[in-house]
Parts: structure tokens; sequence; C-alpha cells
């Protein structure tokens, strides 16, 4: 075990684990102001409900002993082995306990992104329901896929922090969602207008610094490579809101607020599959294409009509995926890239890519179907007019 | 008697307070509005899509003369009032049948 890396882990847990909240603030901004708790709880009861449903069974379905390399198998379930020392911990500098939480705040935010593409329209209960089998279903199997020893990895796909467990998995079920559920009720009729965008840029700001946690602490160690993917995560940011508003500006007019901080979260996305196999001036190329293509993707939906509430499709799905073939261009740490002269690692990612969004969405509309069968995703179309805050949770945001 | 009501752009309304001060008249009511005229709203855009939003912050100025003093007044608040751009706002002139002040029970002019 190593005191350092032990501590600057529990460090980066906690950062990231701030960054629940932190959408929470994101995504509660853009909504209208009935659904504005609604919202926030979509977020915060991740932190209650995926952090059980985790260390009970999903952890060891990820890192449990591999099964055929598509899951793990039950040895850690209910925490049983997962100890104070390193014994069988994936990370052998750190003790089990703190690897398992580290992973466990991932596990937490994940099914929080889906929440923007239903947002202001489901029902809480379907909400729990979802989020429960699809983290047994959809991220276990991927997190080990790409983490827990199974085929991704074995594969040779290169994804530093989650561009694939967290950001096109999100966004593939996100996907699903808009096409199992359908529009809101009056959209494309009545202006949509986010509520209050301090609060979204606030909640960007949190995102991008929970990320530090997030992506350097995916070295798993405090040393130079942690190093790097900080520097690589905050430039690719930076470049990225610079990309989104020059398009931004070019196309509309304007620089905006929501756009600054769409743009971002874009560049952090887009970067989280590589933080740690790309230098930092290769992360602002990344970052800035980032920005300028996410920009792109939220306008798909009005292209293809779907309802992606908060364009989890258009940023997550999108850069994430751009950010994972980016991966195999630019790697020149630990690994290479085309650029550097080794083609198959782009080829690879094209195939982690494909192999994600398939099984991904197909599962997560599984899951949608059948609880749309059984239990009903959205409320009446009363309780939706009325606003999920008041409707779903008896409470409404604003007193005034 | 006549009240004027006088809608005008926010920012105008310190210079229309001075300008109704300076004819010596006192007591005005404002109220923050919302509409549109021949200007129409203006347009908000959210990561790309564009809303049209019809209503555009206004402030309301009513007060009640004496009916000799309206010409006076309207002139005074349009000199205040006018940028010369579409959207300055209107005066419109309502008869007022009586005023009474709660306090002391005088009405009419007396009142005002």
């Amino acid at each position: 075990m190593n005191s350092a890396d032990t501590s600057f882990i529990l460090i980066c847990a906690a950062l990231v684990m701030f960054m629940t909240p932190g959408l929470a603030l994101f995504y509660g901004g853009m909504v209208r102001s009935k659904n504005v708790l609604a919202t926030i709880m979509q977020s915060f009861i991740m932190l209650g409900l995926v952090s059980i449903v985790w260390a009970v069974i999903g952890y060891t379905l990820a890192f449990g002993t591999d099964i055929g390399g598509f899951i793990g198998g039950m040895d850690f379930f209910a925490l049983n082995g997962v100890g104070m020392d390193t014994l069988n911990s994936p990370a052998d500098n750190l003790p089990h306990l703190l690897f398992m939480i580290f992973q466990c705040m991932f596990a937490v935010i994940t099914p929080a992104l889906i929440t923007g593409a239903f947002a202001e329209r489901m029902k809480f209960g379907a909400l729990v329901i979802f989020s429960t089998l699809w983290i047994i279903l959809v991220y276990a199997p991927m997190c080990h896929w790409v983490w827990g020893g199974g085929w991704m990895g074995a594969h040779g796909a290169l994804d530093f922090a989650g561009g694939a467990v967290v950001h096109m998995s999100s966004a593939s079920a996100a996907l699903a969602a808009c096409l199992v559920m359908g529009k809101r009720k009056g959209y494309g009729k009545e202006p949509f207008i986010p509520h209050n965008l301090p609060m979204t840029l606030l909640g960007a700001g949190i995102l991008w610094f929970g990320w530090f946690g997030f992506n350097a602490g995916s070295a798993l160690a405090a040393n130079g490579l942690a190093a790097n993917a900080f520097v690589t995560t905050h430039l690719a940011a930076a470049a990225a809101v610079l990309g989104w508003l020059l398009v931004e500006t070019m196309h509309g007019g304007k620089p905006t607020t929501l756009g600054a901080a769409s743009g971002a979260v874009a560049g952090l996305v887009a970067i989280t599959p590589a933080a740690g196999f790309v230098t930092p001036m290769a992360s602002i190329v990344i970052g800035f294409g980032g920005g300028a293509i996410c920009y792109g993707g939220v306008l798909l939906k009005s292209v293809f009509k779907y309802d992606d509430s908060l364009d989890v499709v258009g940023i997550h799905g999108l850069g994430g995926t751009f950010g994972a073939i980016a991966t195999g261009l630019f790697a020149s740490i630990g690994a290479e890239g085309l650029f550097y002269g080794n083609a198959s690692q782009l080829w690879i990612q094209i195939e982690s890519c494909l192999a994600t969004w398939g099984y991904c969405f197909a599962v997560s509309w599984i899951l949608f179907k059948l609880i749309d069968k059984f239990y009903g995703l959205r409320p009446s179309e009363e309780a939706e007019v009325a606003g999920l805050d008041v409707s779903e949770h008896s409470e409404a945001g604003y007193q005034i | 008697m006549r009240k004027i009501e006088i809608i005008v752009r926010p920012f105008k309304i310190d210079d229309v307070k001075d300008a109704i001060a300076g004819l010596g008249l006192k007591g005005m009511t404002v109220t923050e509005v919302k509409g549109f005229g021949r200007q129409g709203g203006h347009k908000e855009v959210y990561r790309g899509a564009e809303y049209q939003v019809d209503f555009i912050a206004k402030t309301k100025i009513e007060i009640v003369v004496d009916a000799e003093r309206v010409p006076e007044v309207i002139e005074a608040v349009r000199e205040a009032a006018m940028t010369g751009k579409v959207g300055d706002g209107k005066i419109f002139v309502i008869p007022v049948e009586d005023v009474v002040r709660i306090r002391t029970g005088e009405t009419g002019l007396e009142a005002i």
C-alpha cells in the first residue's frame, strides 16, 4: 500500500462525488422552474440508490473474477473480501475499499447523466427501477469490459477515465429513452427555456472541478500520469469553451453563457477517454474539436426530431465518441495512435465505440420498454403540465 | 382632470421623472410592465435553438394632472423618453372623474 497514492485517491473519490450534485445544478438550471426539484432529485437520488446497489452487487459484477470476458463473478458480493488492505485490490497500491468507493462515484454519476434526456417527463418510481436495473445490466458489464478484466480492455481499447463506460453508455441509454418515451408535452409548440442559467453555470463549474478527480484520479496513483491527466483535462475544457463559442458566434451571432458551460462539459467529456494517453497540446486539439462538434451535436435533435431535453446525446454521446476516436489518433503516452504510426489502435477504438453503443442502447431500450409496460414511464399529462415538483414530490422549488 | 399613462423604456425612467418634476408636478405611480408594440418581441437563443419572446420589459408611469396641463406634460415626457428608435413607448390620456386624498378627504384638483 502506498500512503501518498491512498490519500490522493481518497480526495479524488470525494471530488468525483461532488460532480453529482454539480450535475444536479447544471441540469436543474436548464429546466423550467416547475421541474427544478424533480430534475435535481433525479441526480441526487443516485448518491443514495446507486451507492447501495454498487456496494451490494454492482462492484462484484464489475471487478469480480472474470467470466468469459463479459462479467465479473460473485467473489466480492456485498463487499465480501473487500477490505482495508490491498488484498485482491485491482490497484495493488490502494486499499481495496478505496478502489471500490472511487469506482462507486463513477457508477453514481453515470445514470445521473442519462436523466438529462428525459428531464421534465419521467415518473420518479420508474427512474428508481430503471437505474437499479441499468447499473446491474449495463453499467457493471461495461465497467468490467473496459477496466475489470473484460474483453474490451483485453482487446486493447483505450479508455482512460470512462469515455465508453460513462459517457457513451449514458448517451446511448439517453437516446433509447428519447425514442421510447417520446417528446415532452408541448415540445416544439411552446418555448422550453432554462429557468436559471446562473445555477447551470455554477453546476458546470463544479463539474469541471470534480472532473480533476475523475480524470487525474484515474491514474490510480499520485504520480506524473495523474499530473498529465489533470493538465490535459483542464486544457481540453478550456479549449472547448473557445471552440463552442467560436462556432456558436459564427452560427448564431452571439456567444452565450449556456454555450460556454456546455462547451466546457463537452471538452471534459471528449478528453475523458484520452486524458492519460495524450500530451497537453493534443488535448487542446481534442477539446477544441469536442466543443465545436458538440455544438453541432445539440442541433441534431431538431434535425432528427427527438426530444433530448438537456442534450445528453449531443454532448456526452458525440463528445464521448469523438474523444474515444481521438484517443486512437493522438495517443502517445503508454500507447500509440494513428498519428504515432499505429493505425490499428484507431480501428480498435472504433470497434469499442460500436460495441458500446450497440450493447448499451439495446439493453437500455429493452429496459425502458419493459418498465413502460409494467409500471409506466411517464406521469399523466395533467401531472406533467403541473410540473413534476408538485406532482411527483409535493414540493415547489420557489416560493415567490 | 386627466390621468396620463406613460409607457417608456426602463432606462428612461429617471429622465422622465425629472422632466415631470421639472414642471412642478408632484407624485407618480411607477410599475414594471411587459408588452409589445410595433417592434415586436426579441429573440433568445439556447444551445442553438431560437425562441421568440413576445413581451419586452417596459416601465409604466401614471400621473393625474389638471386637464390644462396635459399638452406641456406630453411635450416634456416625449422629449425625455424619446430615443428615435422603434419601441420608445406610448402616452395615454384618460379622463378622470374625481380624486380623493385619503388622509384629508380633499377632492378634485385639491387632492392631486
